[in-house]
C-alpha cells in the first residue's frame, strides 16, 4: 500500500469539498439506524422521493426511499444485473429501473447495502409519476402491509380548487393513517416544529444550490447530485439544517477564495433531468475537459422549487399544494418557464438535456422544451439519450461524440 | 349482415363518419381520449364524444416524443399534426398515464383542434374522498365544455343522456353475452368493429342499429366461424381487429376481455335517481379499474379470474402496447394469480400499431394448442 501510493494533487485537494465527509457519516449512520430499526422498535416507512416525510418525523417513523436506494446501487453499477433479474420476473426492460431494480433487489436482499429493511407501510405520492403507485402496489402485495396513497392532482395549466380541496383532506387521511398503524397520536405541536425545520431545511438546500450563480461556480451540478440525498430523507430534521448551514459555508467560502469546481471555468451549462449515476464521474471530467461546469440542474432544486405555496406557519393546511405543483406534477410549457429562468439566473451558456427511457414525465415533453429554450434563449442545446440505473443502455461512444460536437458548437459560438 | 357492414365500414374510417356526420348535421365533434372521458356530458351537450386512435403512422410525433412513447400516443399525435383531425371542435385529456400525460401538454403547445380540457380525475378510485373530488372534477368538467361549446347543459340533457348511454351499454353487453353463449354467431372481429364503432357514433344512431342488430341474432344464422377454443384477451387498448381474426385462424375463439376498447367500456350502469354527477362518478368509480388507476391490490386479478371462469375460456392472452407502463407492471402478478389457479397465458407485446402478424400467429398456435379442447 505504501510504495506506489501517489502523492495526492494538491490542486485536486483543494477544489475538494470538505463536508463530503461529514455527509458520508450522516448517511451511513441514518442507513444503520433503518438497518436496525427491527432491535430498537422503530417503524419503517417506504416513502417516494416526492412525498411528505415531515408526518412520518413527527410519528418517530424512519423513512426510507427506494428511490435514493436505486441512486445508490446506480452509483454503483449494479443497475443493469438488478434490472436483468427484474425482466426474469417478469417486468418488461421498458420500465423505471430505480422501480426495476428495487423490484428485484427486494426477495434476495441485493445491492450495495444489502437490500433496505423491511418496511411497516408503504407511502406513495404520485406527484412525481405514475410509475410508483404501480412499483408500490407490487410492493404492498410482496411485504403485505398498509398502503397510503396520497394522490396528487396534476396541474397542466394550473392546481384547481377542487384538487386543493382533495389534497388537503388526504393530508388529514394520511396523518389518520399513520396513527392507526402506530398506534398512537400525531403531536400536532411537533408537527409545526418539524414543518418550519422542513421549510429552514429546503431554503438553505436553495441557498446552497444558489452558490452557484457566482462566477466561476463553487460547485457544480454533480455535487449537488450527492449533496441532494440530505433533503430527500431527512427532510424536517435539525441534521439537514445544521449541515446545510455547513455546507452552505463553506461554498461562501470557496466563492470568497475564488475555488471553483471545474479549473477553468468558461462555459456554463445546465442538466435538465436525472443524473446518469453510473457515469456521473466520467461526465463530470468528460465536461471539465472541455473546461464546462454544469452550474445547476432542473432536479437537485425540485426539492425546494414549490417553496412558494408553503407556508411555514401553517405547514400542515399549505403543504398540499407545495406538494401537488412540483416540478414534475406540472405542464410542458411551466417547465420550459422554470427552465429559463434557471438559465437566466446561472447564466448558462448551454443545455445539456438527458432523455431518460426510465422517466416519461420528466422526458416525453422534453423535445418542446429544447426548442421553446433555443427559440426564446438562443442558446446551444444537447440531448443525451441513456437511462439513470440500468448502464446497459448507455453507449459511451456515441454520447462521447455528442458532447464533443455541442462543446464544439459552444466554443465556436 | 347489412349491420355489420355499417359497424366495420365506420371502424375503419372514423375519421371520414366524423366528418361526414359534421357536415350533414352541424354536430360539434370532441375528440377524447380513454375510457374514463365522461362521455355522457359531452353528449349532453349536443356534441359527438369521438374517441382518437392513431391510424398507425408517426413519423410526424417525432419531433414531440422520444422513440421510447407507445403506438397509441405517437400515432394520434402524428394525425393531429397532419391536420387529420383537424374536422375536431375540441379535445378531452382525462388524466390516466404519464404518457397521456405529457401528450396532453405537448398538444395544448402544438395542436389547433378547438378547445382543450384536461379532466384531472383521481388516481385512487377506492376512497370517500377521491369518490368526492371525482364528482367535483365531473362538475367543473360539465363547465368545460359548456364554455367549450358555448351550451347551456340541463338537468333533463343530462338525464336523457345518461339513460341513452345505459342503453347502449347494456345492449352492447347482451350482444357480447349472446356471443359469449354461441360464438359462432358473431365473429371476433365482427364484435370488436361494433365496440369500436360505438365510440364514435352518432349515439342516437348507435342505439337503433344495436337494438336492431341485437334482435337479428336471435334465430339468425350463423356469422362467425365454427367455435374455436375459447379464450379471454387481458391488457391494453386494442384498435386491431386483425388480432382477432388471427386469433380466429389459429383456432381460438375470443369470449372476454377486459379492454377499455372492449367491455370495460360498456360495464356498468348509471343510476339516474339521486344527484347525477354522483351518479356518473359512481359508475366510473365502481367499474372495473384501468392499471393506470388504483382500486384495491388484487381487484384486476380477480375480475380477469371471474370473467375467464363466467366465459368458460381454457386460457389468456395478454396483449398490450410496448412502452406501456401501467399495464407492464400489472402484468408478473397477472400472471402468476392465473397460474396459481391453473389457468394458462401467453403474453405478446405490440411494437407497432400492426403486430408482425407471423410472430402473432405462430404463438397463437402454439399457445392454442396447449390449450385443453
Ligand atoms: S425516475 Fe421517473 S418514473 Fe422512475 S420513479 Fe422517478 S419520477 Fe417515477
Ligand atoms: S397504451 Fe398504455 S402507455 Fe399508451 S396511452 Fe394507454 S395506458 Fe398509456
Amino acid at each position: 500500500m505504501t510504495g506506489n501510493s501517489q502523492a495526492p494533487d494538491p490542486e485536486k485537494e483543494k477544489r475538494k469539498i470538505k463536508s463530503v465527509k461529514k455527509m458520508k457519516e450522516i448517511m451511513t449512520n441514518y442507513y444503520m439506524e433503518a438497518k436496525t430499526a427491527e432491535q430498537t422498535g422503530k417503524k419503517v416507512a417506504w416513502i417516494t422521493s416526492g412525498g411528505p416525510v415531515e408526518p412520518l418525523i413527527v410519528m418517530d417513523i424512519i423513512p426510507v426511499y427506494p428511490e435514493n436506494h436505486g441512486a445508490m446501487i446506480g452509483a454503483s453499477k449494479m443497475g443493469g444485473a438488478l434490472c436483468e433479474k427484474s425482466e426474469e420476473m417478469g417486468y418488461s426492460r421498458d420500465l423505471c429501473s430505480y422501480a426495476r431494480a428495487d423490484i428485484a433487489c427486494a426477495p434476495v436482499n441485493g445491492g450495495p447495502i444489502g437490500g433496505l429493511p423491511r418496511p411497516d407501510m408503504l407511502v406513495c405520492c404520485n406527484n412525481i409519476c405514475g410509475t410508483v403507485l404501480k412499483w408500490y402496489e407490487v410492493q404492498a402485495r410482496y411485504f403485505n402491509v398498509p398502503l397510503f396513497i396520497l394522490d396528487t392532482p396534476f396541474s397542466h395549466t394550473g392546481f384547481s380548487d377542487e384538487a386543493r380541496k382533495y389534497v388537503r383532506k388526504q393530508v388529514d387521511e394520511y396523518i389518520d393513517f399513520l396513527e392507526m398503524v402506530c398506534g398512537k397520536k400525531c403531536d400536532y405541536d411537533r408537527m409545526a416544529e418539524v414543518g418550519k425545520l422542513s421549510v429552514q431545511g429546503q431554503r438553505l438546500w436553495q441557498a446552497v444550490l444558489d452558490t452557484a450563480a457566482h462566477k466561476p461556480a463553487p460547485m457544480s451540478a454533480f455535487d449537488a447530485f450527492f449533496h441532494l440525498a440530505l433533503i430527500v430523507t431527512l427532510r424536517g430534521t435539525s441534521v439537514v439544517v445544521d449541515y446545510y448551514t455547513e455546507l452552505l459555508a463553506e461554498m461562501k467560502e470557496r466563492t470568497a477564495s475564488g475555488i471553483s469546481a471545474v479549473p477553468n471555468e468558461k462555459y456554463r451549462l445546465l442538466w435538465d433531468n436525472l443524473p446518469i449515476w453510473y457515469r456521473t464521474k466520467w461526465l463530470s471530467e468528460k465536461f471539465a475537459a472541455h473546461d464546462a461546469c454544469l452550474v445547476a440542474d432542473t432536479y437537485t432544486s425540485a426539492w425546494c422549487g414549490s417553496l412558494k405555496y408553503i407556508n411555514e406557519n401553517d405547514f400542515l393546511g399549505t403543504m398540499a399544494e407545495g406538494y401537488s405543483r412540483i416540478y414534475l406534477n406540472i405542464g410542458v410549457d411551466e417547465m420550459a418557464e422554470t427552465v429559463m429562468e434557471m438559465i437566466d439566473k446561472y447564466d448558462a451558456d448551454g443545455l445539456v438535456m438527458h432523455s431518460n427511457r426510465s422517466c416519461k414525465p420528466y422526458s416525453l415533453g422534453q423535445y418542446d422544451i429544447q426548442r421553446i429554450v433555443q427559440e426564446k434563449r438562443k442558446i446551444p442545446t444537447l440531448m443525451i439519450e441513456a437511462d439513470m440505473v440500468d448502464e446497459r443502455s448507455f453507449a459511451e461512444s456515441q454520447i462521447e461524440t455528442r458532447i464533443d460536437a455541442f462543446m464544439e458548437v459552444l466554443k465556436a459560438g | 349482415m347489412n349491420k355489420l357492414s355499417l359497424f366495420h365500414e365506420i371502424a375503419e374510417n372514423p375519421y371520414d363518419y366524423a366528418k361526414k356526420v359534421k357536415k350533414e348535421s352541424g354536430k360539434k365533434i370532441v375528440g377524447y381520449f380513454c375510457s374514463y372521458t365522461p362521455e355522457e356530458i359531452i353528449d349532453a351537450a349536443g356534441a359527438l364524444p369521438f374517441r382518437i386512435f392513431g391510424r398507425g403512422g408517426d413519423s410526424l410525433a417525432d419531433a414531440h416524443l422520444q422513440a421510447y412513447s407507445c403506438s397509441l400516443v405517437r400515432g394520434a399525435l402524428h394525425d393531429a399534426l397532419s391536420g387529420d383531425l383537424d374536422f375536431l371542435d375540441g379535445v378531452v385529456f382525462p388524466h390516466t398515464c404519464d404518457s397521456i400525460q405529457r401528450l396532453s401538454d405537448i398538444w395544448r403547445i402544438n395542436v389547433k383542434t378547438g378547445f382543450h380540457i384536461d379532466a384531472v380525475l383521481p388516481v385512487k378510485l377506492d376512497t370517500k374522498s377521491s369518490g368526492e373530488y371525482m364528482a367535483d372534477v365531473l362538475r367543473k368538467f360539465l363547465r368545460d365544455i359548456e364554455n367549450g361549446l358555448g351550451v347551456v347543459i340541463s338537468e333533463d340533457d343530462l338525464k336523457s343522456s345518461v339513460m341513452k348511454y345505459n342503453r347502449i351499454r347494456s345492449c352492447l353487453w347482451k350482444i357480447y353475452r349472446t356471443r359469449r353463449e354461441n360464438p359462432a354467431l358473431i365473429g371476433s372481429g365482427d364484435l370488436h368493429a361494433i365496440v369500436r364503432a360505438s365510440m364514435v357514433m352518432d349515439r342516437d344512431h348507435l342505439l337503433e342499429e344495436l337494438t336492431a342488430f341485437d334482435g337479428s341474432l336471435h334465430g339468425g344464422k350463423a356469422a362467425g366461424k365454427p367455435a374455436g377454443k375459447r379464450v379471454m384477451l387481458a391488457g391494453g387498448v386494442c384498435s386491431l381487429p386483425d388480432i382477432f381474426s388471427i386469433i380466429e385462424d389459429s383456432g381460438g375463439t375470443v369470449v372476454g376481455d377486459d379492454f377499455c376498447t372492449g367491455s370495460r367500456y360498456f360495464e356498468g350502469e348509471i343510476g339516474i335517481n339521486g344527484d347525477i354527477m354522483e351518479s356518473i362518478a359512481k359508475r366510473y368509480r365502481e367499474r372495473i379499474n384501468c392499471p393506470a388507476k388504483h382500486s384495491g391490490l388484487l381487484t384486476r386479478g380477480e375480475y380477469i379470474i371471474k370473467i375467464v371462469r363466467e366465459s368458460g375460456a381454457k386460457g389468456v392472452i395478454f396483449l398490450f402496447l410496448k412502452f406501456c407502463d401501467p399495464h407492464s407492471f400489472d402484468y408478473p402478478y397477472l400472471k402468476a394469480m392465473l397460474n396459481r389457479e391453473g389457468i394458462p397465458s401467453m403474453l405478446f407485446e405490440m411494437e407497432e400499431q400492426l403486430p408482425s402478424e407471423g410472430q402473432f400467429k405462430t404463438r397463437c398456435e402454439a399457445f392454442l394448442e396447449m390449450l385443453q379442447a
